[in-house]
Parts: C-alpha cells; structure tokens; sequence
C-alpha cells in the first residue's frame, strides 16, 4: 500500500516536471521554418569559452549573424601529473572552445591556423549541415585563414573536431570541442552550466625532445590509450578544478566525447539524472544513472543537488576512471538533508 | 534501306568531329597566346649549381588507388635538395618581376618572401643556404624555368618519397611512416641548411627534414581526369573518406602530405613551403 502511494505520488509530482521539459527541450526538428528564420543585425563576435566554463544561455533572442574565431594550434601543454605532451588544439585549449548558439543563427566560421603550425587543420562540425561539415572548407595551412558560414537548423549538443587526415592523429591529440544549438526561446533555466570533454589519449616518448609524449599510432590503432581524460588532463576537474554547486541547485552538464576511439559510459557517483538529452539530441530520458556517449557525440545531463559532499564524475568503464584518468570531481554544499541521505554510523556490541 | 538510313548519321558525326577539332585548335592556340602574356618567358637565365640525381623510374603504386593499378613514373633528374634562399635571391636580382615589390598580384598572395627586409637582401637571421620559403607555385615554376628545369610532378616525388636511406621502397617497412612524421612535426626546421642530413638511397637529401614541397600537379588528386575516377570518386580528404581510397591506411606521413597538398592554392606562399626542381632526361619535345 505504501509503496503504492509513493509511486503514485511521485508520478504524478513529476508529471508537469515533464510538461515543461518537453515543451522547452529540443523537440524541434529541423525544418523548412528553421531555413527560413531570418538571421538579424549586423553580425556579432560570438562569446566562447574555454572548460569547463560555458557562455551565456541564448534566452529569448532573436537570431543573429554571429562570428567565431577559431584558432588551431600544436603546443606543449601538461597531460598528467606534470608530464608534458604536444597537443594540437582549436584556440589553445583541450578541449576548445565552447560554442553557443540558436536555431536560425547563420554562423560565420573563421579559422586561423597558427603561423607556428606545421600541418593544416580544418573544422567539422557536426551542427552543419553541408559537405565534410565545413572540412574541406575550412582546410587551412599554417599562417592562413579560412572562412565558411552556415545556417544552424537542428538544434542539439554537438561534436566539432579538426577532419585533416590522417583524422584520428588530430583527434587523438585534442582537435575537438561542443557547439549548442538551442532551439528557439532556449534550454530551460537552470542554476549551474559546466562544459566536460572526454577524449582517450595515446602516448609514447616523443624523439623530437626528451621527456615529451607524442601520439602513438600503433597504440591508436589498437585502441589501447595510456589515457582517458575529462577536459585534456588528468586532474581537470580535481582539486582546486572542481566544478561545484550548492543544495538546491539544478546543474546541467553538456558532456562530450572527443575519442577518437572509446565510447563513454559517464556516470556521476551518488547522483541520479534527472533528465539526460540522449545523444545530445531531442529525446529526453528521466531517472539514468549512466548515460552511453559515443565517440564523436555528446549528452547534456541534469540533475537536482539535494544532498552536500563530492561526486565524483567517471567513466563507468572503471579502469578508465581508476587507471587511466577518466575522473572529476563535483562538490556540492549546503545543508545536510537526512531525510534523503542519513549518515549513522552503527557499532555492534 | 538500312545502309541508306545510317549514311546521314555518319556525316553528321563528321561534321561534329571536324567542328570540334576546329574549336579544339582555336581553344589552344587561344590559351597559347595567354599563356605568352603571362608566362614570364623574358626569364633571364639563372645559372644554379645544384647536383641533379638521376632517377630510373618505373612501376609504382600511388598512396591513392588500389594495388591493381601502378602508375608509370618515366626517367627524370631530381635536385638533390630545395631551392636554397640565396639561389632564390639571384633569381629574383636577374628577374626583376618577380622580386617582392613587383610580383603580380595573381602570382602570389601578401606574404610572398615575408620575411625579406627588401626585394634583394635576405632576412638578417637567415641562413643562405636554408631552403626558400614563403614562395608561391608560380614563382617556384618561374625559378624553375629560369634554371632550365620544371617542377617535379607529384608521382615522381612520392616515387622518390618511397625510399629510406638503404632501400627504393621501404613502404612496407614497419617504422617508416613514423620515422617520416618524427621529422614533420618539428616545427621551424625550414631555418635549417640543407644537406646537413643523411641522404636517402638514390642520393636525394631533405625530403622530410626540411620543408613541404611544391609539385608541379600538388592539387591533382581532387582532379577526376584521370582513369582511376570512374572506380574511385570519393578523393576527399575530410574525416575518414579518404581512407577508402588509400592503399596504405597506416601511411599517415603520406595522409599528411595530401593534406597540405589539398589545403593549397597556386599563389599561397606559407613558412615551410618551399621547392626543388626536376629535369627530363630526353629533350622535351616541341609539340606546344
């Protein structure tokens, strides 16, 4: 009876729950009136950020011709616990920037590719709809731009990443980032927005100079990466790069999957989401544990905080998460609720 | 009755054909007439002191297209290295028109010897004998011309590009692909002297140490005239549609060659890109 009552309850409490998210969310498919929403204004330098930070929601604009710099760059940065590793990135970070627009926006893409570069790179993303998603484009060699725009009509979290052959060389070595295209009127309101990247890395010493990695080919091919990385680096999301909220917020998490090979099982210890974006994409699925992220693809992931402490974000592929890196920490704080979670502690006589 | 019926066709053909050799041969005399107006053929010669290795040729397979199909590469003379920054400098002080002030527009873009400080002098942290950079494809062809010579053409140097320092081919070899790309991705190797490595197995330095390289056909294998097109369609180079029609998937050196090569306009002038130049081994002919 009891039991009953509480299903009951619950059903009924997370009806309008799923009213308003259905409403709001991207159940928008691209279509002819997505084509043919007028782009206004003179066009405007997009806000992007690097992770896990992400920039404003689009709220209730109208939409707008908008500029995103990019820039592709080979540099050195640090992969774990001080070793350094030469990365190829979009605008110096693993992963780039995070891109945010709507349905209708026409977005003009230009991509510099560093004087310093020694390869062309280029940029597909998966939010366009045209050849190679701008690849061919947008191939661009060292100290040269490139420039391509494009109408964004479906609206989803989606992969961009450098398609230069040989392709997983650019990916393995951290040439991807997200663009969200939200649908008109935007995502529902929520308290706390952070931006996460998986990628696998593949290492050996590099011959060029001691003490750096580089990617390792044989080990891609085989699929068996040294590392499993949330935003490009071991500890991203540790420590003092914790990503945090307070007891009662709402935190929503545009998770992707650079790859360029695993698939991610991502899965927040100690939480529950209460909606997931399947794929990134217009589905939306309630009370998931663990989320599926194909390479190549992406997922937004929300959930209420109710109870204070760190949960700790991994691949539930757990070797990744135990060995290879794949972890990060949220710390959430606030009062403690017993009525959710009551931590006693029992000693038997 | 039949006989009678297909005679009308036949002439008509006829005329088609004798029409169309006719275009044909307005069209090429037309473009010989341009190309005289803009091929700077008031070249003066340049005299260059480079060694040219001799290269036999034969039977190779292309990175792109299946092992069913081997293209043949004819005898040529090779450079044994790039076109260095101080043989470019005497090209362009007998050949005013195509020093930094003058080039045309349409032969280069804005960065056309970029670090030059004037049209003679060379920049002041430049090794003279360090390959030319920051040149087009036009005024790599324009050197190459006023040398006597011509730019190789894409098959003859990847044919080249085929051999490590004991073999003609070492493509099957298990590191050789990753010994090239150790040597690609050390930046600002351009400023270095040629020939200060080992030469490969038919004499040639610097094929991967130094630069990139401007073939005389770099952008060809976006182009379908050829026979291969019919059976490979998908050349483009985005994503994994290239894997498709590469016989050697492993060859990522060879991926990134294709790469540059495909990324590249004619008048491009970049900060590792320079040349080096071929030569026939039997007098061309005189059919233009």
């Amino acid at each position: 009876m009891k039991i009953k009552n509480y299903l009951l309850f619950s059903t009924v409490a997370l009806l309008p729950l799923c009213m308003v998210s259905c409403k709001n969310g991207f159940n928008q498919k691209a279509n002819s009136n997505a084509t043919e929403i007028v782009a206004e204004g003179n066009p405007e330098v997009a806000e992007i950020t690097g992770a896990p930070k992400v920039p404003a929601p689009i709220g209730n604009r109208s939409a707008k011709k908008l500029i995103v710099n990019l820039v592709t760059s080979e540099k050195e940065g640090i992969i774990a616990d001080s070793i350094p590793y030469t990365f190829w990135t979009f605008n110096n970070t693993v992963p780039g920037s995070f891109i945010r627009v709507r349905v209708g926006d026409e977005i003009t893409i230009n991509l510099k590719n560093d004087a310093n570069s020694v390869l062309p790179h280029n940029i597909d993303l998966h939010a366009v709809t045209g050849p190679g998603g701008g690849a061919v484009a947008s191939s661009t060699v060292p100290g040269k731009e490139t420039s391509f725009t494009f109408k964004a009509i479906n609206p989803g979290l989606f992969v961009y990443h450098c398609a230069a052959p040989p392709v997983p060389m650019h990916i393995g070595n951290g040439m991807y980032g997200l663009i969200l295209v939200e649908p008109e009127g935007g995502l529902p309101k929520v308290d706390r927005e952070y931006y996460i990247m998986q990628g696998d890395f593949y290492t050996k010493a590099s011959t060029i100079k001691k003490g750096v990695l580089e990617f390792d080919n044989d080990k891609a091919v085989a699929e068996n990466p040294d590392y499993v990385l949330f935003n490009g680096k071991k500890g991203s999301l540790l420590g003092a790069n914790m990503i945090e909220a307070k007891v009662g917020e709402t935190v929503r998490l545009f998770v992707g999957n650079g790859g360029p090979n695993l698939t991610s099982s991502f899965h927040v210890i100690g939480e529950i989401f209460d909606n997931v974006y399947l794929e990134g994409g217009s589905t939306l699925s309630h009370n998931v544990q663990t989320t599926m992220i194909p390479a190549g693809g992406a997922a937004i992931v929300e959930f209420k905080c109710e109870v204070p402490g760190d949960y700790v974000l991994v691949d539930h592929s757990l070797s990744r998460a135990f060995n290879k890196g794949a972890i990060g920490k949220l710390r959430v704080t606030g009062e403690a609720n017993p009525k959710i979670f009551n931590a006693k502690s029992i000693t038997k006589e | 009755m039949r006989i009678k019926a297909i005679i009308p066709y036949w002439y008509v053909l006829l005329i088609l054909v004798s029409f169309s050799c006719n275009e044909l041969k307005r069209k090429t005399e037309e473009n010989n007439t341009q190309s005289e107006q803009t091929r700077p053929d008031t070249l003066i010669q340049t005299p260059v002191t480079v060694k040219m290795v001799y290269i036999p040729g034969g039977e190779y397979k292309p990175f792109y297209g299946s092992d069913s199909v081997l293209v043949k590469v004819h005898p040529f003379l090779i450079d044994e290295r790039a076109v260095t920054n101080s043989e470019f400098l005497q090209f362009v002080t007998l050949n005013p028109q195509w020093r930094k002030s003058n080039i045309k527009k349409i032969f280069s873009d804005s960065t056309y010897l970029k670090n030059w400080p004037s049209d003679l002098s060379l920049p002041p942290t430049a090794n003279p004998d360090a390959p030319v950079c920051y040149v087009s494809w036009f005024a790599a062809k324009a050197f190459a011309h006023a040398a006597g010579k011509r730019l190789p053409a894409l098959d003859e140097w990847e044919f080249i590009a085929m051999s490590d320092e004991v073999s003609p081919n070492a493509r099957s070899k298990r590191n050789y692909s990753d010994a090239i790309i150790d040597l690609y991705l050390k930046k600002n190797r351009q400023y270095n002297p040629v020939k200060q490595a080992k030469p490969n197995y038919w004499g040639v330095y610097n094929m991967f140490d130094l630069i990139w390289e401007w073939t005389d056909d770099f952008n060809s294998i976006l182009s379908t005239n050829d026979s291969r097109a019919g059976q490979y369609d998908d050349k483009n180079l985005f994503c994994a549609g290239n894997a498709t029609s590469a016989t050697d998937i492993l060859n990522y050196a060879a991926f990134m060659r294709f790469a540059m090569r495909t990324s590249l306009k004619a008048n491009y002038t970049v900060a590792n890109l320079g040349f080096r130049c071929a030569k026939d081994t039997i007098p061309i002919k005189q059919t233009r």
